[in-house]
């Protein structure tokens, strides 16, 4: 069953086409890999199924729901994780998961903040206040938060952003643990290990416009790359 | 270029922005109506005041004083009976004069019998700001020559006569006409200090809230944008009009809190200056009813408010922590306006395109609200109050509208332009 469904996407900035009229879509459980050189406008497609941006042309449905129409139902399945995201310096990182969690019905909190707790694995630094958090600490609340609402699409820009390598491990493992759970996952990732260990399939998007979309087996053989760092170099340029 | 000019000229496009512009353009413009309205006041301080004058006593001293009356002041009803006196208000009323002086017949004998002699005045009373007194201080003037030559001719014609009553031979009995009130025993000077002791200190708490809980809304709209929350909470199963309406109230709250701590300050301040005043605007039948500071309690609620969600509008400008410290500067000002205004006028004898100006601040309404009630004015305050109601509202759909459009996230595309045409724009 189809998760995400867009279609010939198009987003304006004043003159600029950022996005000119992109196609694709993601099964349920599925976790798909955005990927593409910096200002090739995969952030911009991602704050549009998160519902930040209003669209321009073309249509995007997620679980069936109209972005344009029914963001609002939208925003109680989905969650967003900024690739710039920050936390609320003067919330302790349990406040902070306490005070989104808040947001889905008072029954689900301890059990959210709970499970943000563990994916954070912060251990008692978690009821230190957030501005004394280093960066990776920082990340891993982030992605806590994003997780632990146990959303039917995670929105995930840049995920082990900012972490350090045992870090960023640890974080995909629970990315595919998650999406094994029946979460539908888009991410956007630079890093291209990255996309190749976690994305079941990818899009290569550049100057607004999909140029490429598949599994990364397929891609690599249909390229002749060893990896999917050579696929995205021969593609883009 | 050298490196301390290119360091220079990078310096002021970063400092020379609209954001720091129009803040001082505004007080520019600003002070210079202050100006144009102060030398207005001071032109019309030099005129002769208009006034109407019943003399029953045609004696020599009462005749000094008639003369002295016509040659400074421009009679516009003139008698002889003190059975004229309400034909003689209505006619210095109807043409714009300042008050009616009535000096008795017995005004002369009681000066030569070594009693002061009575100056009766009943002043018409247009507004009770500052400079409504201009044209009662231009009559208090004359009284004062009248006196002092009237003491001349004592001291002249016999240097015997008792000293007391040479310096001051002559006493005021004044009645002061002001909105439907007859005020016995009142100047116009006396009105306007009673009443603008009871009238000041709302417009203080007013600016002291709008400084303090704006600049909470400016800066917390600012921090989520500084601190990168506002993109999650926006993806959060939460309405926009409960995120802007959240922040508002939070903001109105502690602001109140912080203006009830000022305010129990400032009651005590001004406590001091009414108990060496010794006169009470209830004596004269001048007070405000529970009603009243009910009604005074929702124009300063309600105007919080609207204060509040202008200040969030101009939050969704504020890129940082930094430029949010900017925009409540021109909140600020608009404050300020009213404030001054209500102080040095009353809104009923200004010209019609500043009470329109006055009027559509909301921030004038809650100032104006306890002197507008001291004289039964209620139509000016629940005017107000819906006035403001509907300012409040429509500035919320506003921001709820700007919540649910690209522009928090990504700034408009015409400010975008606006930045191409900066004020300077280096150029390789």
């Amino acid at each position: 069953m189809v998760g995400v469904e867009v279609k010939n996407l198009k987003k304006n900035y004043g003159s600029v086409e950022a996005l000119k009229g992109i196609s694709f879509s993601i099964k349920n459980g599925e976790i798909f890999g955005l990927i593409g050189p910096n200002g090739a406008g995969k952030t911009t497609a991602l704050r549009i199924i998160s519902t930040l941006l209003q669209i321009n042309a073309g249509s995007v449905k997620i679980m069936g729901f109209d972005v344009k129409k029914q963001p609002g139902e939208i925003r109680k399945f989905i969650s967003y994780l900024p690739e710039d995201a920050g936390a609320y310096k003067n919330l302790t990182g349990r406040g902070y998961l306490t005070f989104i969690a808040n947001f889905f019905g008072e029954q689900k909190t301890k059990d959210m903040v709970d499970k943000g707790i563990e994916i954070a694995d912060l251990d008692e630094r978690i009821d230190d206040r957030v501005d004394t958090y280093s960066k990776g600490m920082k990340r891993r609340l982030l992605v806590g938060r994003a997780l632990m609402t146990n959303p039917d699409l995670a929105i995930l820009d840049e995920p082990t952003s900012g972490l350090d390598v045992i870090n960023a491990q640890e974080i995909r493992k629970i990315i595919k643990n998650t999406a094994k759970n029946g979460t539908t996952v888009l991410l956007s990732s630079h890093n291209m290990l990255e996309v190749e260990y976690l994305c079941e399939r990818i899009a290569l998007i550049a100057d607004g416009v999909v140029i490429e979309e598949g599994k990364p087996k397929t891609l690599m053989d249909k390229y002749n790359a060893k990896n999917i760092e050579e696929v995205f170099t021969k593609v883009v340029q | 270029m050298s490196a301390l000019g290119n360091i220079i000229k990078k310096e002021i496009k970063e400092l020379l922005t609209p954001a720091t512009v129009i803040p001082i353009l505004f007080v520019a413009i600003i002070f210079g109506s202050m100006g144009t309205f102060i030398e207005d006041i001071q032109e019309e301080s030099l005129e002769k005041p208009i006034i109407g004058l019943i003399s029953e006593d045609n004696s020599s001293f009462s005749l000094i004083a008639s003369d002295i009356i016509y040659e400074n002041a421009e009679i516009v009803y003139n008698s002889t009976d003190k059975k004229d006196k309400l034909e003689g208000l209505e006619s210095v009323k109807k043409q714009e004069g300042v008050a009616l002086i009535l000096i008795p017949e017995d005004f002369t004998d009681k000066i030569e019998g070594e009693k002061p002699g009575e100056i009766q005045i009943y002043w018409i009373m247009k507004g009770a700001g500052i400079t409504d007194a201009i044209s009662s201080d231009a009559v208090q003037r004359l009284i004062y020559i009248i006196n002092r030559n009237i003491s001349y001719e004592l001291i002249q014609v016999d240097n015997s006569s008792n000293a007391t009553l040479a310096l001051n031979p002559t006493i005021r009995n004044e009645t002061t006409y002001f909105k439907n009130k007859e005020l016995h025993g009142l100047s116009p000077g006396d009105v306007i200090g009673l009443v603008s002791s009871q009238s000041t200190l709302i417009p203080i708490v007013m600016m002291m809230i709008i400084i303090m809980a704006g600049s909470m809304v400016i800066s917390s709209m600012a921090l989520e944008k500084e601190n990168k929350t506002l993109e999650t909470l926006l993806t959060l199963p939460v309405k926009r009009s409960s995120i802007v309406t959240g922040k508002i109230v939070a903001s109105a709250l502690i602001g109140l809190l912080l203006s009830v701590i000022y305010m129990i300050g400032m009651s005590y301040y001004f406590q001091g200056f009414q108990m060496t005043g010794g006169l009470s605007l209830a004596d004269y039948g001048l007070s405000l009813s529970s009603f009243d500071l009910v009604l005074i309690g929702i124009s300063l609620f309600i105007t919080l408010i609207a204060a509040l969600s202008i200040c969030m509008l101009l939050g969704t400008f504020a890129k940082n922590y930094k430029s949010a410290q900017t925009l409540t500067f021109p909140v600020t000002m608009f404050a300020l306006i009213p404030m001054f205004i209500t102080m040095f006028a009353d809104f009923d004898t200004l010209p019609l395109a500043i009470k329109g100006i006055v009027f559509a601040i909301p921030f004038s309404h809650p100032m104006m609200a306890s002197r507008a009630l001291l004289f039964n004015d209620y139509g000016l305050v629940i005017a107000g109050i819906i006035y403001v109601s509907l300012f409040a509202i429509v500035s919320i759909s506003i921001v709820v509208w700007i919540f649910k459009t690209d522009r928090l996230l990504t700034g408009s595309t015409r400010k975008k332009i606006f930045n191409k045409m900066s004020l300077f724009k280096i150029r390789k």
